[in-house]
């Protein structure tokens, strides 16, 4: 019987890597839970053991249920019905799957029934249901904002609301109006305290809101009347039980049509504040971000295993001039090239779910007691390795997502642009990837400053102390070629001193780190695991070998008096 | 109310996916060629008692199979999706069991753990023999009502059962009165899945015939969860565990006697060989419009 994740053994190479003790310990605060609840785990091989019995229940419930729901949820999808959303038929059968599996709260304490997994887990199960169906994905994966809640609300709400999401409740995250989508300052919908009720009132409308009708909404409001800036707004909990918010409206999309995408109308719905006013922008949402891009890099890798396995399906079956077509190199370099991607992909994927996890672990240790200096030490080191990590994790997995389900659908020829094969909805699903939770662009944005105060080209140098395997030297000696290139670019572009030449080389610079960065990731993975790995690191270095050089190319060629012919 | 289940569960060899070497040139099931999987009726019957579980607070959902020592295997499926327990019954002298013997060891398990049981809930039919007898032979020997073909039960409260039955062309909904034994049709709801937290709970559960011969549980890795946590020991029950009559299990038991295994393979009876070209397509297409089988 298929299963997406033991059929996929380069997932689980990732659980293996060294970093997951220390994720471990730091999540089990040492197994303390072992002798408390019947679940946790009594070492580090028996927590190893419990994640992939875990994983392999989602990757069963994905290839067996979600995966053949897909096509009956894509083409149905959910509905709107006098003011709430009625999701397709068949996503019903997905959660309830899902919620009798115990898969929601995965990452929360035991103490409110979670799995307590690590986010490196879980994300590992966002990927596998997202190669199944990235739109029901969209609406399970929504359960991470329960991390939010759980890092800045209080104890009342902790157990309040935790339990709850735990047992199968669904959440949202209200941010988008219509002014306000990228440029989230803009926010108005009006947050105002009710003295008579002691609560908070919301006011107002949203729009973009994926799967708007939860039961708990994370709302992103302005508390701080007349202010205009992000400094007015907090974050707030609406709890669906209370009332108060409708759906106005479904949006008609070009893909993931199992995720409803909600305009939202607020009448005076009651809400609570989470954590403290002012601070919903600038501290808060960035965190929910953050997890949330992460957990689009781990979706746009779920599309890109799904758009290689479509293509290898097809490609084996398909017959002309008398052979599979397959065995023709324009054919097969296609295959390969998504195969590389999707490698170098993953690799960066789990590498930041790693960052995340050794942070997010000392923050939480931080709250039951103070951290020694190594720790606090630790903490800020892979605090910021994970905020460089996220948007090019986001960033390269999502174009590459893109770019796989257009390969996917060229491998199909005529066949895949008609509506009966798979590879169509993953093309259309893996569109948005690129967008939503901040475009490429603005990962761009997010990842520059640490292109330009080196910090990417200080965790290259110190993957090239990696010891490569031996006949593996020749990689590691074109992959130091391009570091240097990336550095020399680096350093012509700030030497022009001219903040929109920067802006314009930003994404060429970005492309330049990340390419370089996942050929180590794939050289590392390849000396640990050559029959896994070893094709995909050749591949991959030609590719970001030749993307490294354009972009290099681009940059010398680049400056200030061109700039004109690129003004609109 | 609180209700005592039993689910009868039967490990067999995977006969949906069969290859060529399914069989052995001995005409008997290669099991080696074949995965033992959970007969796929018996989860439907599993569910069914999940349900009731679920309905009935207090109530308690216990496995009993027979088989050799890896069948132990699905007690523990049966636990990771909600069961609380089970029994592996084994014993030489129940090798070779046809289903009137097979529902003697059953019935007399059934007896011996749950004496005052108020439902026992099986597949329909195991997929390597599709008998469909286990079922209602051990309601004859424990004295029981059955209801065969069940697809749902509607309700189960005050000591009635009231069930929808599949059956040809229709279906039919009965009434009657527990302690009762079901078997559940293929049609029934699926079972649920695996669940995270109970196969981290009972992943290391193992039946005393499990171990590798002359070892114990002391000498297994986390050998302290055994003595801690008891659960992990699975029930196992032997002939005489039972008190089970030696002349009427495995063999000696069984009135059914193989006199020989066929291997058939199914040949179609007329063929035809039509290559791409136009001509052999058009004719092809002319003979299915006639035929009625498009059109």
């Amino acid at each position: 019987m298929a299963n997406f994740y033991s059929d996929v053994p380069e997932i689980k190479f990732e659980l293996e890597n060294p970093l997951m003790e220390r994720i471990v310990e730091l999540k089990e605060r040492n197994y303390r839970d072992k002798d408390e609840y019947a679940e946790a785990p009594q070492d580090f091989a028996d927590a190893q053991e419990n994640y992939k019995q875990v994983l392999d229940i989602v990757g069963d419930i994905t290839a067996n249920v979600i995966a053949p729901n897909a096509e009956a949820v894509d083409a149905e999808g959910p509905h709107c019905e006098n003011g709430r959303v009625r999701y397709a038929s068949k996503t019903y059968e997905n959660m309830e799957a899902m919620v009798k599996a115990g898969m929601n709260g995965m990452t929360m304490p035991r103490k409110y029934n979670g799995l307590n997994l690590p986010i490196t887990v879980y994300t590992a199960a966002n990927e596998i249901v997202s190669t199944g169906d990235a739109g029901f994905e969209n609406i399970w994966s929504l359960q991470d904002c329960i991390e939010t809640l759980y890092e800045f609300g209080n104890e009342d709400q902790h157990a309040r609301f935790i339990p709850r999401i735990c047992a199968g409740e669904t959440m949202s995250m209200d941010l988008t109006e219509p002014d306000a989508g990228s440029d989230l300052q803009s926010v108005m919908l009006k947050a105002t305290f009710d003295e008579e009720n002691n609560c908070w009132r919301l006011n107002g409308s949203k729009r973009f809101i994926t799967n708007g009708d939860s039961d708990v909404h994370l709302v992103l409001a302005r508390s701080e009347a007349g202010t205009r800036d992000g400094r007015g707004l907090s974050m707030f909990i609406y709890d669906k039980r209370d009332g108060g918010v409708d759906v106005r409206r479904i949006e008609n999309k070009l893909g993931i049509h199992g995720s409803p995408t909600c305009e939202l109308v607020y009448k005076n719905a009651k809400a609570e504040l989470c954590g403290s006013t002012k601070l919903g922008l600038i501290k808060y949402v960035m965190a929910l971000m953050n997890g949330a891009r992460l957990g689009i890099a781990a979706q746009s890798v779920g599309l890109s295993q799904a758009a290689y396995n479509e293509a290898v399906a097809y490609a084996n079956d398909r017959k002309q001039f008398g052979k599979a077509i397959v065995t023709f190199p324009a054919v097969f370099e296609m295959i390969s090239n998504i195969k590389a991607k999707l490698d170098a992909g993953r690799a960066l994927l789990y590498q930041t779910a790693r960052y995340v996890d050794v942070y997010k672990a000392l923050d939480d240790i931080a709250r039951e007691r103070k951290l020694t200096p190594e720790e606090r030490a630790e903490q800020k080191k892979y605090a910021k390795l994970a905020d460089a990590f996220t948007p090019l994790a986001k960033g390269m997995n999502s174009e590459y997502a893109n770019q796989n389900g257009y390969d996917c659908i060229q491998v199909h020829g005529g066949s895949g642009f008609m509506l009966e094969y798979a590879c169509q909805r993953i093309y259309r699903d893996a569109r948005i990837t690129s967008i939503y939770e901040g475009t490429t662009q603005l990962q761009v944005v997010a990842a520059i400053r640490y292109v330009t105060t080196g910090l990417y080209s200080q965790v290259i140098s110190e993957f090239e102390q990696f010891e490569a395997a031996p006949e593996y030297q020749g990689y590691m000696d074109r992959i130091k070629a391009m570091a240097a290139k990336l550095n020399a670019d680096i350093e012509l572009v700030k030497a022009a001193e001219n903040q929109e030449l920067l802006d314009i080389c930003a994404r060429h610079l970005y492309e330049e780190a990340a390419n370089t960065i996942m050929c180590h990731l794939l050289l590392q993975n390849a000396t640990k695991a050559p029959e896994l790995f070893g094709k995909s690191l050749n591949v991959y270095v030609n590719l970001a070998e030749s993307e490294v050089e354009k972009h290099h190319n681009f940059i010398a060629r680049m400056d200030v008096a061109q700039i004109e012919s690129y003004r609109k | 109310m609180s209700l005592k289940i039993v689910v009868l569960a039967k490990q067999v060899p995977d006969t949906r996916n069969v290859g060529p070497d399914a069989m052995t040139p001995e005409g008997t099931v290669n099991r080696a060629a074949l995965p033992a999987i959970f007969n796929p009726e018996d989860l439907n019957a599993l569910e069914q008692a999940l349900r009731l579980k679920d309905e009935n607070p207090g109530s308690t959902v216990t496995i009993v199979t027979m088989g050799p020592g890896r069948a132990a295997e699905v007690i523990r499926e049966a636990m990771f999706r909600g069961a609380d327990g089970g029994y592996l019954l084994t014993d030489r002298a129940f090798a070779g069991a046809d289903t009137l013997a097979t529902s003697y060891a059953l019935s007399t398990a059934i007896k011996h753990v749950c004496p005052d049981v108020d439902l026992i809930i099986g597949g329909r039919q195991a997929i390597d023999g599709d008998t469909a007898q286990v079922g209602p032979q051990v309601a004859e020997k424990l004295g029981l009502n059955q209801i065969t073909y069940t697809e749902e039960i509607l309700s189960c409260k005050d000591g009635k059962i009231t069930v929808k039955r599949h059956i040809d062309g229709g279906v039919e909904t009965v009434e009657t009165a527990l302690p009762v034994v079901l078997t559940v049709n293929g049609s029934a709801a699926p079972c649920r899945p695996r669940n995270a937290k109970l196969v981290m709970k009972y992943k290391r559960a193992l039946a005393p015939m499990e171990l590798v011969p002359g070892t114990t549980f002391a000498e297994l890795p986390y050998a302290d969860q055994y003595e801690k946590k008891p659960y992990l020991v699975l029930g196992q029950l032997t002939c005489a565990d039972v008190n089970a009559d030696l002349n009427q299990c495995g063999l000696a038991g069984s009135p059914t006697k193989v006199k020989n295994v066929e291997n058939i393979v199914f040949k179609a009876k007329e063929s035809k060989v039509l290559t791409g070209s136009d001509e052999d397509i058009n004719g092809l297409i002319q003979e299915l419009l006639a035929n009625h089988t498009i059109g």
